[in-house]
């Protein structure tokens, strides 16, 4: 068992290589003469989803789709068109969901300001927990306990003393 | 802090896990992999293909008008498009009658491999248009075989169903979609 351990690790590190080895060869088919349009080439095709397999961008994704995608919008963007061009021309055949981020309006709202919304709701919900906890701090001590509390607070403030 | 308080604050976890149980199991009835088509109520995309069994003939958007079609994406080498072959051969049976029509995009194939299959398990098309670098595919949204879109008389599209037609499928959502685009003049 522990004999074919490094030979585990080798093979992932064998597959991971490799992995990424083709991923990369298949952008460099992409080449622009303008590095500015190349480098927004890249980032739109790793903001956008490829359908097929739905948790990797275009950029990634080795699915026939992808590749077709990865053309088409080379093909656009050499043509001179915008990236707002090529996102419009991505969303009126696929839809919203081939962004990665998805346009603000009404039935993404939830999706945008819910974070942000939770996010208030829990600071007032500490704030307030907070706040009753310093007006009355121990609410459920016994008198014995308090007694002991009090004690035990003199002492630390004061540690020669002894008790 | 009162009893019944106490009580309440205890409660809130347990609404919130009620919220959330109610979102994922929701989330169970959906399935990730239908991506709604934001073709519906749009007219189809304009197209110029050679159709499949007669490479000189070219098929255009116009040849879908006038007749609610069914616009099947296959291909031979997709095994779900065998699943469905014999649910669609029967359907185009049933618009023998002029009332509705079968019409292919076959789709990132090779048309030797894609008329050995008509051969082999029949053909429901009126004809099929032959896409093989995906050219008119993309403009219709297509991410998979099969899908089918529903088209009524004037070219609009009505209805996008993802994945393999089966009895129930047509039985339940095209049939009566189709029924309902026929009746409209």
């Amino acid at each position: 068992m522990a004999l074919h351990r490094p030979h585990r690790w080798l093979a992932l590190l064998v597959g991971l290589v490799v992995s990424t080895a083709t991923a990369a060869f298949t952008l460099e088919e992409y080449t622009f003469d303008d590095p500015a349009r190349e480098a927004a080439f890249r980032e739109l095709i790793g903001q956008t989803r490829c359908l097929v397999c739905q948790n990797e961008s275009l950029a990634a994704s080795q699915a026939g789709l992808a590749q077709d995608l990865r053309d088409e919008i080379y093909r656009l963007m050499q043509e001179g068109r915008s990236r707002e061009e090529v996102v419009e021309f991505l969303v009126e055949r696929y839809g919203d969901f081939v962004l990665y981020e998805p346009p603000l309006k009404l039935s993404t709202l939830p999706l945008w300001i819910g974070p942000l919304l939770l996010a208030v709701v829990g600071v007032i919900v500490l704030r307030r927990a907070l706040l009753n906890k310093q007006r009355d701090p121990e609410e459920n001590l016994s008198p014995e306990e308090e007694a002991r509390l009090k004690r035990l607070l003199a002492r630390t403030r004061d540690p020669q003393d002894s008790e | 802090m009162s009893k019944s308080r106490k009580t309440l604050t205890y409660l809130i976890p347990l609404a919130l896990f009620a919220v959330l149980v109610g979102f994922l199991s929701y989330g169970l009835t959906t399935d990730p992999r239908k991506v709604p088509s934001p073709l519906i109520g749009k007219s189809i995309p304009e197209f110029a293909l050679p159709a499949l069994m007669e490479p000189t003939r070219q098929v255009t958007q116009e040849d879908l008008k006038g007749r609610v079609s069914l616009v099947n994406v296959w291909a031979s080498w997709c095994p779900s498009c065998r699943a469905e072959h014999k649910a669609l051969m029967e359907i185009a049976q049933q618009g023998r009658d002029g009332s509705f029509q079968v019409i292919g995009l076959n789709w990132k194939d090779e048309r030797d491999l894609a008329l050995e299959m008509l051969r082999l398990f029949g053909n429901p098309y009126a004809f099929s248009a032959f896409d093989p670098d995906n050219d008119v595919g993309l403009d219709f949204g297509v991410y998979g075989a099969p899908e089918t879109f529903i088209v009524d008389r004037d070219g609009i599209i009505r209805y996008k169903h993802i994945g393999p037609v089966d009895e129930e499928v047509w039985q339940q959502t095209l049939s009566p979609l189709v029924e309902e685009l026929k009746a409209k003049s």
